[in-house]
């Protein structure tokens, strides 16, 4: 039987009867399979279910799914039990006994996995009710705990594909196009470019013999971000079914995902989604009998940031080195093989179907006056609950970073946080009220980027932050232009200098002018924003490079040339462990008598400190 | 044919010219280094800086890569060009201090001091060898390795390729190797010396003669 | 050990490459996902592999290397065993991901991107594995292991060192 779909009928048809299908009264048991709880072993929790379902024989139920990911990575692994809705946290191996006995079988809550309220005290049964999910607006990311990534069955069951068929029956392309510009969606990949807009052009771009490329930009490398891996692995139809409408509205037979290589999960669960798509004839020729024709193929990223420049991304599609080039021509004219290439990120493609689905009217209400929709962030560093949070537009970084993410880990004081990776800039506390959005954070000297929000606390050196983000730059560039090749390279030197106390009085305005000539000079768009991470630590840290330079003081306790580790007599216990831990056996003393570090064999390595029970160890 | 105007001078050339190719027709000098005309475009060192103006703001672009298009208002020395390329040429000659092309152009151009730890690399990366060996000699035997600040031009596995003729034009293109500065001082990493037209008065009519660009007396539109 | 020794293995070698780019339909384009296969089958890059590369995509051989010493994906020498990623991204690196690199190079004797001299571990920095909430991150063979610390590197490296000495027994 051919599972193949001919017309919006029959995919409507399927979607009933997989629903009917569904609701037998089994209970359904979500385990998060994203990176984040595979970090903290759920691999091993979801094998122990399957084990143990069989053990007890209760396989007819309940039914088990390894979902995507569901934002809260700090409390990984996470178990959702529906229908009832019950959010278990931190879920161990050792658990799955009990959770079947207890919750499947006897409808009993178990109190120890659920999440304690950090300010009530109080335990929260329901996902929707932690603090951290209670002002987000999960329109994108909401799915990912609802399905199996690897059925599409899953995904048609929830609506999925339906605005594909909406688009291929009931609109023209232009009208595709034009419904998206007024929803006012703007690219999800850092620029900001409206989506409709960049559409348009690509569509009337001239091409000889019709062929015209879409893309989708999974190549994530700004590090502290990862929106784009989680929807691809955790919902890779929805990523499809926008570019499929995508190419419609263009007027595209073919299309390429770019993926990082780094991420072979999300390699994986788009490749099974590809070959699903192409059986229910969501992919190939005439697809549901509209007439439409098109096809979607992986290309795994060599490992390379500076490929996520729409340039350099084609010419490595190509198999070349990925070098940027010039875009006075820009690449919807002329792209992929010379020919009009639209590109866009995971999570833009992501948007559209739900514009299709619900309006540009409606799409548009959310957010601010230039920034349409929701925004996915990954909020990580110093803070309480670190993951994946999908956010209105215009909602502000105190909402953010205290309301969702509890606020900063261990008490410390906040100090700054980063954004739009290191294109973008670090804010500070002073700017915490700001809201959210593309020409704001634009505003404040950083950029949105892909989304990547880093939190930092006082033990964050901003000197070293910066000096991190010129390295990695050099690391990820591509070396082709003079400004940021060697610009870059000076800055790391005079960088370098400051957090190794010879830091000189000038050095801070060499930088700044250094900056400038990179962004205004540079070939590319990773070049012209390379030095933002630099002068927006000068522009809003200034007094802690100059306690580098004129005090050679790092006020964070981070650049080893400037601190010095020492033991507090009065808390020392003389227990030992500095001693046996310090690989350059620089630590002494007798049993149960304070100890000292010899300062002249000293590495600062900081292991004395990390594993000193008594917090006795301290930086100067 | 398209209509530029490039220093307040209006002058039609036909589509796909660059700005460098016009201004250059036009005798306004604009330095470069990686662009030569027998080779494609490639725009790498950005000596050839310009800046166009789009209503109240401006950007900079590389000439040489710069297509000429209708309309488009270019300034080829203003003061932020000026800025921007004295710190070019100081990253170039703190590169390469020993290239005597280079020390010519920070001659040129007013550097005199750099400020940056000098690095005597050899090479700047300029890749006229990489395109001359390719386009010119349809060979193809060296290229770019690595990236970043380890990128280098070199052959596959450090061996000499089949491919090469042996028609020492990668040497011969060079800005780098082709004239070595005995006079470079590598503490300071300028020589100041014999193209230094730094202290040269010229006449208040220049009209752009190549020597005197930098040169007080030129008139900035 | 990785490297090919006997005439049958170079010729398993020429056969298996000849296999992955008709599979490609020998198109000169795919050069990256033919050595990507190529890296995943050998670990990495072999230089005679290159060579037939490029003969065979007709292209000249500087480009098949500069592309494989321009992506981070492929290695022009020999890896070890287990391959060791530590995450150096911003997250993890806020959180003290360097500390962890300095531990694991003193514990294996070796620098950042070298591979121990008998061959067991490989190690290397990766500017963001996309595991951020967890950092510092460390994957060991694709395993991920989230929050690690300088002082737990010590175990996490001993269950892997112990496990290759008891399938060598």
């Amino acid at each position: 039987m051919t599972k193949s779909l001919r017309s919006p009928i029959q995919l409507k048809n399927l979607r009933e009867q997989l629903i009917r299908n569904s609701q037998s009264g089994k209970s359904t048991i979500s385990v998060c399979g994203g990176t984040g709880c595979q970090g903290c072993g759920c691999e091993s929790v979801y094998t122990k279910f399957v084990s143990e379902i069989d053990r007890q024989g209760i396989a007819d139920k309940v039914e088990l799914k390894l979902t995507g990911c569901h934002g809260l990575c700090e409390c990984g692994t996470l178990v959702t039990i529906h229908p009832q809705k019950i959010f278990y946290i931190r879920v161990n191996p050792q658990d799955v006994p009990e959770i079947l006995t207890e919750t499947i079988l006897k409808d009993v809550v178990i109190d120890r996995l659920l999440y304690p309220d950090p300010i009530s005290g109080q335990t929260v049964l329901h996902e929707y009710d932690v603090p951290f999910y209670k002002k987000q607006r999960r329109l994108i990311f909401g799915s990912n705990g609802l399905l199996d990534p690897t059925s599409i069955e899953d995904y048609i069951a929830i609506g999925g594909y339906c605005a594909l068929s909406k688009a291929l029956s009931e609109m023209k392309p232009e009208q595709i196009i034009e419904e998206v510009k007024e929803s006012g969606l703007r690219g999800r990949g850092g620029g900001g470019f409206p989506t409709g807009k960049k559409w348009e052009s690509c569509r009337n771009a001239p091409t000889s013999n019709g062929t015209r490329y879409v893309i989708c930009n999974a190549d994530e490398g700004d590090p502290g971000a990862y929106m784009d891996r989680s929807l691809l692995e955790g919902n890779p139809h929805s990523v499809l079914e926008g570019m499929i409408i995508g190419a419609y509205a263009i007027g595209s037979g073919s299309g390429y995902v770019y993926v990082r290589h780094e991420y072979p999960l999300a390699v994986k669960n788009l490749d099974i989604a590809l070959t699903q798509a192409r059986e229910y004839g969501l992919l190939g020729n005439n697809i549901l009998g509209s007439g439409f024709d098109f096809d979607v193929m992986i290309a795994r990223g060599g490992g390379a940031f500076v490929c996520g420049e729409s340039t350099a991304l084609m010419a490595s599609l190509e198999g070349k080195i990925g070098e940027p080039r010039q875009k006075h021509i820009h690449t919807v004219i002329k792209g992929l093989y010379n020919k009009p290439s639209n590109l866009n990120n995971v999570e833009t493609w992501a948007n559209v179907p739900l514009i299709i689905n619900k309006g540009a009217g409606w799409y548009a209400d959310i957010g601010t006056a230039g920034s349409k929709g929701t925004k996915i962030f990954s909020l990580v560093g110093k803070i309480k609950n670190t993951g994946l949070v999908e956010v209105p537009m215009g909602i502000t970084l105190r909402e953010i970073i205290y309301d969702i993410g509890g606020g900063m880990l261990n008490g410390k004081k906040f100090k700054a946080v980063q954004t739009g990776g290191p294109s973008g800039g670090c804010i500070p506390e002073s700017l915490i009220d700001l809201p959210v959005d593309f020409d704001e954070l634009t505003r404040v000297g950083s950029m949105m980027g892909s989304g990547g929000m880093i939190v930092m606390d006082e033990s964050t050196c901003m000197v070293d932050m910066a000096k991190y983000f010129v390295d990695f730059l050099i690391e990820e560039s591509c070396g082709k232009c003079l400004p940021c090749r060697e610009g870059l390279d000076r800055m790391k030197d005079i960088l370098a200098g400051i957090t190794q106390g010879n830091g000189t009085d000038g050095d801070i305005e060499l930088l700044q002018e250094l900056g400038e000539v990179i962004h205004d000079t540079s070939l590319c768009a990773l070049g012209e924003t390379a030095a933002n991470p630099v002068l927006s630590t000068i522009q809003y840290f200034r007094d802690e490079y100059e306690q580098h330079i004129r005090n050679r003081h790092c006020p964070a306790g981070v650049c080893k040339a400037l601190i010095t580790y020492t033991i507090d007599p009065e808390t020392c216990t003389g227990c030992g462990v500095c001693v046996k831990n310090c690989p350059e056996k620089s630590v002494s003393g007798e049993k149960k008598k304070p100890h000292v570090i010899n300062q002249d064999t000293c590495i600062k390595c900081g292991l004395c400190r990390e594993n000193c029970k008594f917090d006795a160890v301290i930086v100067v | 044919m398209v209509t530029i105007s490039i220093d307040g001078i209006r002058t039609v050339v036909p589509e796909g010219t660059t700005v460098l190719e016009a201004a250059r027709d036009l005798g306004i000098a604009i330095p470069s280094l990686c662009h030569n005309p027998g080779l494609s475009p490639y725009g790498a060192c950005r000596v050839c800086i310009v800046e166009v103006k789009k209503g109240e703001r401006s950007t900079i672009e590389a000439s040489c890569t710069l297509p000429a298009s209708d309309g488009l208002v270019v300034i080829t020395n203003s003061e932020r060009v000026r800025k921007n390329r004295k710190v070019l040429i100081e990253l170039l000659v703190s590169s390469c201090p020993t290239s005597k092309t280079l020390q010519d152009l920070a001659a040129n151009y007013g550097v005199n001091r750099i400020r940056f730890a000098i690095k005597d690399k050899n090479c700047i990366l300029c890749g006229l060898c990489v395109r001359y060996c390719k386009e010119q000699m349809q060979s193809g035997g060296i290229g770019f390795v690595g990236r970043g600040t380890s990128r280098k031009v070199a052959t596959a596995f450090g061996v000499t390729p089949q491919e090469c003729r042996n028609c020492g034009g990668c040497e011969w293109i060079c800005p780098v190797c082709e004239r070595a500065c005995t006079a470079a001082n590598l503490t300071n990493g300028l020589c100041g010396g014999c193209q230094n037209l730094m202290h040269v008065e010229t006449c208040e009519l220049c009209v752009h003669c190549s020597e005197s660009v930098n040169a007080r007396g030129h008139r900035v539109y | 050990m990785d490297q090919m020794h006997t005439i049958n293995e170079v010729k398993q070698a020429t056969e298996f490459v000849t296999r992955i780019i008709s599979a490609y339909s020998a198109r000169p384009e795919s050069l990256i996902s033919i050595l990507q296969d190529i890296q995943t089958q050998y670990r990495y890059l072999p230089e005679d592999i290159l060579r037939q590369v490029a003969t065979e995509l007709g292209l000249p051989l500087i480009q098949v290397y500069g592309v494989a010493t321009f992506f981070r994906a492929f290695s022009l020498t020999p890896r070890g065993k287990h391959s060791i990623s530590v995450c150096l991204g911003t997250a993890c690196h806020v959180r003290g991901g360097r500390s962890v690199m300095e531990e694991m190079e003193r514990q294996l004797g070796i620098k950042n991107g070298e591979t121990t001299p008998d061959m067991l571990f490989t190690l290397e920095s990766v500017n963001c594995l996309g595991a951020c909430a967890l950092g510092p991150v460390v994957v060991i063979d694709g395993s991920y292991h989230g929050k690690v610390s300088s002082g737990k590197i010590k175990k996490l490296l001993a269950e892997y060192s112990k496990e290759t000495s008891r399938s060598k027994k």
